[in-house]
């Protein structure tokens, strides 16, 4: 609906508002009445009414411990109702590292959760993979899950995680319509990174194996790993 | 191999006389590492001295079962792999380890899970990590590695960044989940 914003005559109103919108057809807006749309008011309410789904598979999760305690208190953001079932929440928090055993369970906890649902990858393992570079742990759970908000850190501190909470709640109000079932603006980023990906690119390298780098080096000789096969 | 530096106490005297008697001479060899002694038997001979040690010397506890690649070890000139058993006596709390070697290619060893039936969880470790199969074991499959990994993780042969294992997951999309 266009509107016109307009000054109020001040004769004709001795007291209230000094702004009021008049409507382009002749529909009179009364005192103190916001207008908003319904999908804005939806994404106030979801932002301030988060439910996290912990996922702490690591060190990361007692952070995550201290900021649903008293002193850092996450309750202050509306978010303190942690749920350890996947059906009860709309946030999962990935705090730790993720291996490839536990990689389908996510994926799975993941797709248990109702929508509208929102991810923030928390940590430098989650994240990236940290400093676990080895055949067992993903680098990275934003390779197999969407991810809104990355936190760094090893572990992060409870600030950065509530600033993360804010971020997210920014987003949310930003995206996501009441009848909609995701974020349009975040699947136009993600169909985006997943079209950079697939095309070749030196900027963006594939992982080697690069084990002559981070590989085992038998003792005293060259890196000779993976060449050879026992079995 | 025999570094003994011949205290006046051996601890491990009575079993080693205990040994002898029932099995018999020229069954292991022994070697040692500071407070350490290592038995070295071939894996014919294994089952027969573990069994003594339990029976016989009093080892009532199996605290670890591990194993070792030494493919490519500097110097190495025995088999490729060793299965080690650290054995705990309770009641003089002398400790001892057995050493066995196997070589590839399929390389096993008879289960130890009849004598001690903690073994069960070790020995699995041990076939997940090396690939070591362990003839008689109840129910030997992988135990930290999910069942459809193919490789053995800690041979030396194989890559320390994997195969590509971890990377075999559908991607979930947001538009898809
Ligand atoms: S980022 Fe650091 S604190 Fe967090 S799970 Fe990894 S190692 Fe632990």
């Amino acid at each position: 609906m266009a509107l016109e914003p307009s000054v109020a005559k001040s004769d004709s109103r001795a007291s209230g508002s000094v702004l009021s919108l008049k409507p382009a057809s002749s529909i009179e807006v009364p005192e103190n009445t916001i207008l908003t749309t319904i999908n804005s008011v939806v994404n106030w309410c979801r932002k301030y009414s988060l439910w996290p789904m912990p996922f702490a598979t690591a060190c990361c999760g007692i952070e995550l411990m201290a900021v649903g305690a008293s002193r850092h208190d996450i309750a202050r953001f509306g978010a303190e109702v942690m749920r350890f079932s996947p059906r009860q929440c709309d946030l999962m928090i990935v705090a730790g590292r993720v291996t490839m055993k536990m990689m389908p369970v996510l994926q799975r906890i993941w797709l248990q959760m109702p929508e509208p649902k929102w991810c923030i990858s928390m940590g430098a393992c989650a994240s990236t993979g940290g400093v676990f570079d080895t055949y067992a742990v993903v680098q990275g759970v934003d390779r197999f899950i969407p991810i809104d908000v990355y936190i760094p850190g090893c572990p992060p501190r409870p600030e950065q995680i509530l600033r993360a909470l804010m971020d997210m709640q920014d987003k949310i109000q930003k995206g996501g319509a009441i009848q909609g079932t995701a974020l349009p603006e975040l699947m136009t980023n993600e169909a985006r990174r997943v079209q950079i990906e697939s095309s070749p690119s030196p900027a963006l390298a594939r992982e080697r194996g690069d084990e002559d780098r981070y590989g085992y080096r038998i003792p005293g000789g060259p890196g000779q790993v993976g060449d050879r096969e026992s079995h | 191999m025999n570094t003994t530096s011949a205290t006046t106490t051996d601890e491990h005297q009575a079993t080693l006389k205990t040994l002898a008697q029932t099995l018999g001479e020229g069954v292991f060899t022994q070697s040692r590492f500071r407070d350490n002694l290592r038995l070295h038997v071939p894996a014919s001979r294994l089952i027969d001295l573990l069994r003594a040690l339990r029976d016989q010397c009093g080892f009532k506890l199996l605290s670890e079962v591990g194993g070792t690649d030494y493919l490519g070890y500097p110097g190495r000139t025995g088999a490729r792999f060793e299965v080690h058993y650290v054995l705990r006596n309770l009641e003089t709390s002398e400790y001892l380890i057995i050493k066995t070697g196997v070589d590839d290619p399929d390389p096993t060893l008879p289960s130890v899970v009849p004598l001690w039936s903690g073994a069960d969880w070790m020995e699995r470790e041990v076939f997940d990590m090396y690939g070591i199969r362990f003839e008689g074991h109840p129910d030997l499959r992988r135990i930290l590695m999910p069942p459809e990994f193919a490789s053995f993780p800690l041979r030396k042969d194989y890559p320390l960044r994997g195969r590509g294992e971890r990377h075999n997951f559908p991607r979930l999309l947001r538009g898809e989940s």
